[in-house]
């Protein structure tokens, strides 16, 4: 049946045991990299064409001198004006009738424009099928009424899976209540970037320390079309006119 | 404030960086054949036509880098038809969509009248129906047409770069404008060399020579422009070893025009090599620049 769809992902509750990774690899049989070994928990890395979830591992010093931990499940945001869906030229992105953002994989033939244009850093080049990949909003489980792999294994409700609109109430709902408890730094991400995301966040610092691109960074890059259209335009008059000119400075002189 | 971006590279190389390249000079020549067709006189007439064989096969060779690039290469005419309910493809809005229609129209107005310039070469038009498109493939119009198909050619790849959430390609809208400039003094530039080598009218090659020098000096400006509207960002990305190849554009670029006042004889070859190895330096440094930093 076809629904408004959305994410909810609370970074408060995450408590970074990937549960999520593994479920949607297991669902959409993707094999994954080799895992990476570095100074930190995350051994993921990043969201790619393997990897459909990352559970992103953030330290910060807390006021009392100590170390706190922030996880964030990270996803593609399926956002309401999609950018990589923009530029796509063959149509091979598309919005699907939960009004997600999905990659037709029997249509895209790997040009990687949507990689260029995605400001999520979402979608991977998966070089031995020649196509880019991303998060499908498990489009094959929404269609059979199921929720989402990696939602319905979340062991602390971090991700919650639902209509849109009732994600944006229990985001506001939740920010609420953190703010009364005295986290006045919780916000929720998504509700304005990109004409709305459909997966939104719950933050408790800047979205840079979560690799998310604040509200002023947060700019659609069909923005340059105008005016890189009319940098081109102004540059050939003026090259047309300087040949025209030099035709005529010749006939003076001959 | 300094963008702030979060994205990984599209891994755009070597192919795209030869379509760029390759894409202004097919668009420029078709430019510059034209303008000495239209408003040159008879002594012009071979270069004209050493600038149309020039850009068509410029423009030959763009298709083939452009679907080798592909992952699907299978699938180029995806590009162009929608696979799902077999209608076109297109949307105004995407320069890679605009850019593929274009190089397919500019395609079929270079490949006739490459035929149109072979046949006046031959001194054989062929007679019938043939010989009537050849004719019109060669007429005032259809010329018009093709040169505005060719300059946008030779522009869109910057537009299509600006269009993206890259950094540097995003933070400027001055890219389109000048690969269009690029484009164009490599064309001038390469034709310059294959009318010396030709033995063409010096008149002719002068007059080339000169326009270059506009051609230039417009990309100069457009430099300065893209530099000024990247703002900090320009500085993060003419540092080590970047900085280098925009020193190498740069130098190459005033050099060639100083070389032509300077040297002796004009320094054509010298002048006219700088120029040609400048505009590759500068869609080497521009594509690869923001993807490698990342």
């Amino acid at each position: 049946m076809a629904r408004t769809v959305g994410f909810f992902t609370d970074t408060t509750v995450c408590i970074g045991c990937k549960a999520c990774e593994v479920a949607c690899k297991e669902w959409n049989q993707l094999p994954g990299h080799e895992p990476l070994f570095r100074d930190s928990f995350d051994n993921t890395g990043k969201l790619d064409e393997q990897n459909w979830r990352h559970v992103q591992f953030h330290e910060r010093g807390t006021p009392a001198g100590g170390v706190a931990w922030n996880m964030m499940s990270d996803v593609c945001k399926h956002c309401s004006d999609a950018p990589c869906m923009a530029v796509c030229p063959t149509n091979a992105i598309v919005r699907t009738e939960f009004d997600t953002v999905y990659i037709r994989p029997d249509v895209c033939n790997g040009c990687r424009d949507c990689i260029a244009a995605c400001p999520y850093h979402v979608i991977g080049f998966n070089g031995s099928k020649g196509l880019a990949q991303k998060c499908t909003f498990c489009y094959d489980r929404l269609q059979r009424d199921l929720e989402p792999a990696c939602a319905k294994v979340c062991p602390t409700q971090s991700i919650q899976f639902g209509d849109l609109a009732e994600m944006r109430q229990r985001a506001t709902a939740r920010q609420a209540q953190l703010q009364q408890q005295g986290v006045h730094e919780a916000r929720i991400y998504g509700e304005r970037e990109y004409g709305g995301l459909h997966a939104l966040f719950l933050l408790t610092g800047a979205p840079s320390e979560y690799r998310l691109p604040d509200e002023a960074n947060a700019v659609l890059p069909r923005r340059n079309n105008v005016l890189g259209y009319l940098g081109a335009l102004v540059t050939g008059c003026l090259a047309v006119l300087a040949a025209l000119v030099g035709f005529r400075e010749r006939r003076k002189e001959a | 404030m300094k963008p702030e971006h979060f994205v990984v590279p599209p891994e755009w190389g070597w192919y795209i960086v030869w379509y760029f390249y390759l894409g202004g000079i097919a668009g420029g020549a078709y430019l510059l054949g034209t303008l000495l067709k239209l408003r040159g006189g008879l002594r012009d007439v071979p270069v004209s036509r050493l600038a149309f064989f020039l850009s068509f096969a410029a423009m030959a060779v763009c298709p083939v880098l452009l679907t080798l690039d592909l992952g699907q290469p299978g699938r180029f005419w995806h590009m162009l038809i929608d696979r799902s309910h077999g209608g076109l493809a297109f949307k105004y809005w995407s320069p890679m969509s605009v850019g593929a229609w274009v190089l397919l129209f500019f395609g079929a107005f270079c490949t006739a009248t490459f035929a149109a310039a072979v046949a006046q070469a031959r001194g054989s038009e062929p007679k019938g129906r043939l010989g009537a498109l050849l004719r019109i493939a060669y007429g005032r119009g259809f010329l018009a047409v093709g040169s505005v198909l060719g300059l946008f050619l030779a522009g869109y790849t910057g537009v299509l770069l600006s269009v993206s959430s890259q950094p540097l390609w995003s933070d400027t809208w001055a890219l389109g404008g000048l690969f269009l400039a690029s484009g164009l003094s490599v064309a001038a530039a390469a034709l310059v060399l294959l009318a010396r080598w030709r033995h063409a009218d010096l008149a002719t090659t002068g007059f080339l020579r000169e326009v270059d020098g506009s051609f230039i000096t417009l990309e100069l400006m457009l430099l300065v422009i893209c530099f000024a509207s990247l703002g900090r960002v320009g500085i993060e990305y003419a540092r080590w070893p970047w900085l280098l190849l925009w020193l190498l554009v740069l130098g190459l670029s005033v050099g060639s025009l100083v070389v032509r006042k300077r040297v002796a004889g004009g320094g054509v070859v010298p002048a006219a090599t700088m120029v040609l190895i400048g505009g590759l330096a500068l869609r080497i440094v521009v594509v690869f620049a923001p993807q490698v930093h990342a």
